[in-house]
């Protein structure tokens, strides 16, 4: 192996320790039982482990409320975010129009407006139009936050169909909705699937605005972060809601891995 | 069955002049081919026939109906993709069966019509199977049937068969040629392979930076080239040119200052040009060698089985000679060419048109 390489794999195994350590370390307290957690010195390594911990957070009722609504709020995202960013992406991937380029720019240049200096005005404007402490509301911004992201990643995965495709579909008698339909639609489906469940992914975790646009239909971050931040909860719970946030979305990257890949792959391109 | 009529069509591409004012009649049955370069405008023109483009100028004329605004699937074509653009989520059968779904064919007539189809092609036993489980050749002949299984007026086709390895390139031409003769609607077939073009036109339409220069039948493009650009392209080797000037006196020309009688076809063409230069133009297997007033030096002796293929070095031109396989010649030796006067090709110096015959 060459200095290089090994330099190369010294990174990469850095980097993976800097995400893992913690996962690890939150996994570990939240499945280290209660008296343990709170005895001194703490072994690094638990002598026993239990699942009381998390199960007594997961049967809470608010908790169990706050996952509804992460859940409703990630599906609503997921809609909305279908329904615009399917014909943008579609647009981009197949047209070209004076200042496509300037629009893909543009898409993403939204991202670099920080969320925070638009905090009070969204919240007067949600308030003002009845839209505040809603479901709606809050799969509003998570909608607009995912969008720059998932436009250009359908953009890249229409790209993926041949335009040919569709075009021998239309000389054989098909209309252009219809070649869609058939032919670009089914072929797309894998990557469109990958699309949801990152924009999934993205709400689920959004911390921010649902903090901020909610009082009484908190997410489950938004929750936690309330009760830790306002109400000082004891830190077998905060242990045990890290670890509930950050699993399903460690498992579905896990699951989607490929997918991802080759969406960034030819998006950061 | 139908004829297409192109009124001269106009396509841009941004800054890009693909297709200028392209005018064919294409009639009834007929196999008419667009050769020509790369780039050269063959792609666009067909789509434009398709209705994949619109062109910026000019009309489509399809069995007698202006079809110029007309969306694709209303033309009543088939067309067959140079990618063969098969859809990879259908088996073959629903593949081929595309065209007539489209048009509401019921399930029964659909069988029975993609097994005929399939027949012809001989692609019945893969109709099961995914695009990506079959070989180059088999996916072309599935890319023809779906084309063909809705019996369309016109059959488009662009460079079907490029992606094939030369021995099913050979073997799917004569195919094709069969098919037509069975199915004989009429077929536009974009190539950039001259042979192709000249084993499968009825007619030759042969293309240049977007512009018809030649449209006739092979034979008559090869014997007898529009202009220089069609005389090098079409053949292998190309034709050869030389420089020539036309006596004052007697209107006779002038190789490497050597005189040969003009051909009395273009008497009246050199008569203007008596003082002036012309290019002469030559097949490769029309030069006689062993006799003739040319001098030359063979450069290069290139067996090729049915003939041999000789590089000569004259005064001032390279030229191309094809010969018998038993003529015994080495590189080295010194050669007299001979310029047949029935075979020579006069053009203009300039323009490099095709003088015109008598
Ligand atoms: N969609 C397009 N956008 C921009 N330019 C194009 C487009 N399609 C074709 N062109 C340009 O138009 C010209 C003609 O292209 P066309 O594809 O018709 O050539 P062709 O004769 O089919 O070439 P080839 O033998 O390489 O397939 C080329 O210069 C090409 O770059
Ligand atoms: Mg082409």
């Amino acid at each position: 192996m060459t200095l290089r390489k090994l330099g190369l794999y010294a990174a990469a195994l850095l980097l993976s320790a800097w995400v893992l350590v913690p996962i690890l370390l939150i996994a570990l307290a939240a499945t280290t039982p209660r008296e343990d957690l709170y005895r001194w010195p703490r072994p690094l390594w638990p002598e026993r482990l239990s699942l009381e911990v998390l199960s007594s957070f997961a049967r809470q009722e608010a908790v169990l409320r706050a996952l509804g609504n992460s859940l409703a709020v990630a599906g609503l995202t997921i809609v909305l975010a279908t329904l615009v960013s399917a014909p943008a992406g579609y647009a981009l991937s197949r047209y070209r129009f004076r200042g496509r380029e300037a629009v893909q720019l543009g898409i993403l240049a939204t991202k670099m407006f920080p969320a925070t200096a638009l905090a009070v005005p969204l919240a007067v404007a949600f308030i003002r139009w009845g839209l505040y402490d809603t479901l709606f509301g809050v799969a509003l911004v998570h909608t607009a936050l995912s969008l720059p992201f998932v436009i250009l990643i359908v953009a890249s995965v229409f790209r993926g169909v041949p335009a040919e495709l569709e075009e021998a579909a239309m000389s054989l008698g098909a209309s252009r909705v219809g070649a869609f339909l058939r032919v670009t639609l089914p072929m797309a489906l894998p990557g469109l699937a990958a699309a949801a469940i990152f924009t999934f992914i993205l709400s689920w975790n959004e911390v921010f605005a649902a903090t901020l646009l909610t009082v009484n239909h908190r997410t489950l971050p938004a929750l936690l972060v309330h009760s830790v931040v306002a109400e000082g909860a004891p830190l077998h719970y905060r242990y045990a809601g890290g670890l509930f946030l950050v699993l399903p979305a460690l498992v579905i990257i896990f699951v989607i891995r490929r997918y991802l890949l080759t969406l960034w792959g030819v998006t950061v391109r | 069955m139908a004829e297409i009529r192109l009124e001269s069509l106009h396509k841009r591409f941004g800054r890009v002049v693909a297709v200028r004012d392209v005018s064919l009649e294409i009639r009834e049955g007929e196999f008419v081919v667009l050769l020509g370069p790369s780039g050269c405008g063959k792609t666009t023109v067909l789509r434009l026939i398709a209705g994949l483009e619109t062109p910026d100028r000019g009309r489509v004329w399809i069995g007698g109906r202006d079809v110029t605004r007309l969306p694709p699937g209303r033309r009543d074509l088939g067309m067959v993709f140079q990618s063969y653009a098969l859809f990879p989520h259908m088996r073959v059968f629903d593949n081929v069966a595309f065209g007539l779904r489209m048009r509401g064919v019921g399930a029964a007539e659909q069988r029975r019509r993609v097994q005929e189809v399939a027949e012809l092609l001989q692609i019945a036993d893969l109709l099961d199977r995914y695009p990506a489980q079959l070989s180059g050749g088999q996916r072309q002949r599935v890319a023809v049937a779906r084309a063909l299984v809705v019996r369309p007026q016109v059959l488009l086709m662009d460079e079907p068969l490029s992606n094939l390895d030369a021995l099913l390139r050979l073997h799917m031409r004569a195919e094709l040629k069969r098919l037509h003769r069975e199915v004989g609607s009429t077929t536009v077939y974009v190539t950039h392979d001259q042979v192709e073009a000249m084993s499968l036109g009825d007619r030759v339409a042969v293309l240049r930076e977007g512009q018809v220069v030649q449209f006739d039948t092979p034979t008559q493009i090869y014997d007898h080239p529009a202009d220089r650009f069609v005389g090098s392209f079409l053949g292998n080797p190309p034709m050869n040119f030389f420089q020539a000037t036309v006596d004052p006196e007697d209107g006779s020309l002038r190789v490497e200052g050597v005189k040969f009688p003009a051909p009395a076809a273009y008497a009246e063409a050199l008569a203007e040009r008596r003082g002036g230069s012309v290019l002469v133009g030559i097949r490769p297997e029309h030069v006689s060698v062993g006799a003739g007033p040319l001098r030359g030096e063979v450069l290069v002796v290139e067996p090729l089985g049915a003939q041999k293929l000789l590089t000569v070095r004259t005064a001032h031109h390279v030229v191309k000679v094809a010969v018998g396989p038993d003529r015994a010649l080495r590189g080295g030796d010194p050669v007299a060419l001979g310029l047949p006067e029935a075979h020579l090709r006069l053009m203009d110096a300039h323009t490099e048109r095709a003088l015109p015959r008598r």
